[in-house]
């Protein structure tokens, strides 16, 4: 197939056949990410930015990484050592940041729709590194694609997302991508954590964690989005902790290969407890490096061409 | 469209044939020597001479594959090539590699190869191999084995067909009118 899109938005927005082509090209970038010498001149000459409005450790730096090793140049630009600070508004970055001629801004705001409105009015690439609540398709890439991986295909699977669903856009675009396959979804968590309309997103809910495990094939567990007033849905940490914290046991529940996945940063003791995020199901770890390729592939079919 | 075989399936045969003795006679013994095909048809090309040097000198050199679309010059021009992976599994340093290739234009490919060989390790030396040398060439390379030599002119094209990805082998020029 040929790609076609100047933007990365969201998964809602991609077919089953464009998050294929995604996960299939991934796959020639991880290796270059296992050489002695890590770089491929296929980006040269392009400016990639990073343009982020809250805090992030693995996304930016991934996304650095990603566009290093294809030979692009980067720029990171966060907002409290921004112009932000000041008063200007994000209409007015973009367009300032837009004069500079860069390939690719990607962007994350507290705003849903900010990254919709950037790639209306600019022309070059937008990538979504995660809009408030809404999506974070980089995330539910590297996750599809880190389930392929052990698990050999996506369909046939039990996926069960644990947490703050409804603050969670990992978990919203990470539905909107498993849903294009044979998958069973089940979403647990305290009921003022799932959306009270979940299952017309083709998922199933139970509050009980316990039941929720059962021959589970992965297990992705969601960070407590404390700055997203997360804990005030629940009574307190401890109690969230009892009732829908990770732990071995539930781990003895799911199928004998179950695979652990948290997106991180993970609240240790919180929703997973530390022998399982270091266990041997985990495969943290692995999403982090898979993370790398998936956003190597994606930067390529974007800028890596003529629009 | 006019189409002409330059080279049919004898033809074919006996050329590789002749650059498998050419690489012998060079490389005296073919010790360290290791084939590596670019994709797509160079692949089935370099399986083909390390068979037949199998069959001469009784030893099986290592084969690799080697994609260079994130190495290309004029990747933007491309309509979302398929990058596709390389798969080189022996260590490539000191080796002397023989790169295969079905048709031998501008240079650029065999540049794009070079390059991405060097970001594997240290090989002791490069060769090339292709099947039709068609001339024009726009970088000062030059195949060390070539099959067949054929000056092209600006409305021809030269296209290989191998049995193993197009069902049949032969080499024809066409000609758009």
């Amino acid at each position: 197939m040929n790609w076609g899109k100047k933007d990365l938005l969201g998964i809602s927005e991609l077919s089953k056949e464009e998050i294929l082509f995604i996960l299939d090209s991934t796959e020639s970038f991880k290796d270059i990410s296992k050489r002695d010498i890590k770089k491929v001149p296929t980006l040269r000459g392009k400016t990639v930015i990073t343009l982020f409005y809250e805090p992030s450790t693995r996304t930016r730096t991934s996304f650095e990484i990603a566009a290093k090793r294809l030979s692009a140049d980067t720029i990171n630009i966060s907002a409290d050592t921004s112009s932000y600070i000041k008063g200007e508004t994000l209409k007015d970055t973009a367009r300032n940041l837009e004069s500079m001629n860069p390939d690719a801004i990607i962007i994350r705001h507290t705003m849903p729709g900010a990254p919709h409105m950037l790639a209306r009015i600019i022309g070059s690439s937008v990538i979504n590194g995660g809009d408030g609540a809404h999506e974070h398709p980089t995330q539910a890439l590297l996750d599809l694609y880190t389930i392929r991986e052990k698990k050999g295909q996506l369909d046939g699977l039990k996926i069960v997302i644990v947490g703050d669903i409804a603050h969670s856009r990992v978990a919203r675009s990470n539905i909107f991508a498993l849903r294009h396959f044979d998958t069973e979804i089940v979403c647990s968590g305290p009921p003022t954590m799932l959306p009270p309309h979940i299952e017309t997103l083709g998922v199933k809910r139970e509050y009980d964690l316990n039941k929720a495990v059962r021959n589970a094939d992965v297990i992705m567990m969601l960070r407590i989005q404390k700055e997203r007033g997360g804990t005030s849905f629940i009574p307190s940490t401890r109690e969230y902790s009892t009732l829908f914290g990770l732990k071995k046991e539930h781990i003895e529940k799911a199928k004998q290969d179950v695979i652990i996945m948290h997106p991180g940063p993970m609240n240790r003791g919180i929703e997973i407890s530390d022998e399982v995020a270091d266990g041997p199901h985990s495969v943290i770890l692995d999403q982090v490096e898979n993370g790398v390729a998936v956003r190597m592939a994606v930067l390529y079919l974007l800028i890596g061409r003529e629009s | 469209m006019k189409t002409k075989v330059l080279l049919d399936k004898k033809a074919i045969e006996r050329t590789i044939n002749r650059i498998t003795h050419e690489i012998i006679e060079k490389n005296e013994g073919c010790s360290a020597l290791s084939l590596i095909g670019i994709r797509t048809r160079g692949i089935y090309l370099a399986n083909r001479i390390q068979a037949k040097i199998k069959g001469i000198e009784g030893i099986a050199l290592p084969v690799g594959v080697l994609d260079i679309t994130m190495y290309r010059d004029d990747i933007s021009k491309l309509k979302s090539p398929v990058v596709q992976k390389t798969e080189i599994p022996f260590n490539i340093n000191n080796m002397t590699i023989i790169l295969v290739d079905d048709v031998m234009y501008t240079g650029r490919t065999t540049r794009a190869a070079i390059d991405a060989l060097m970001d594997l390790g240290r090989p002791k030396k490069i060769q090339l191999a292709v099947l039709v040398d068609r001339g024009d060439r726009e970088l000062p390379i030059h195949p060390d084995y070539a099959g067949f030599h054929y000056s092209v002119n600006l409305k021809e094209e030269v296209l290989v067909r191998l049995n193993e990805i197009d069902g049949k082998d032969e080499v024809v020029v066409v000609r758009s009118e």
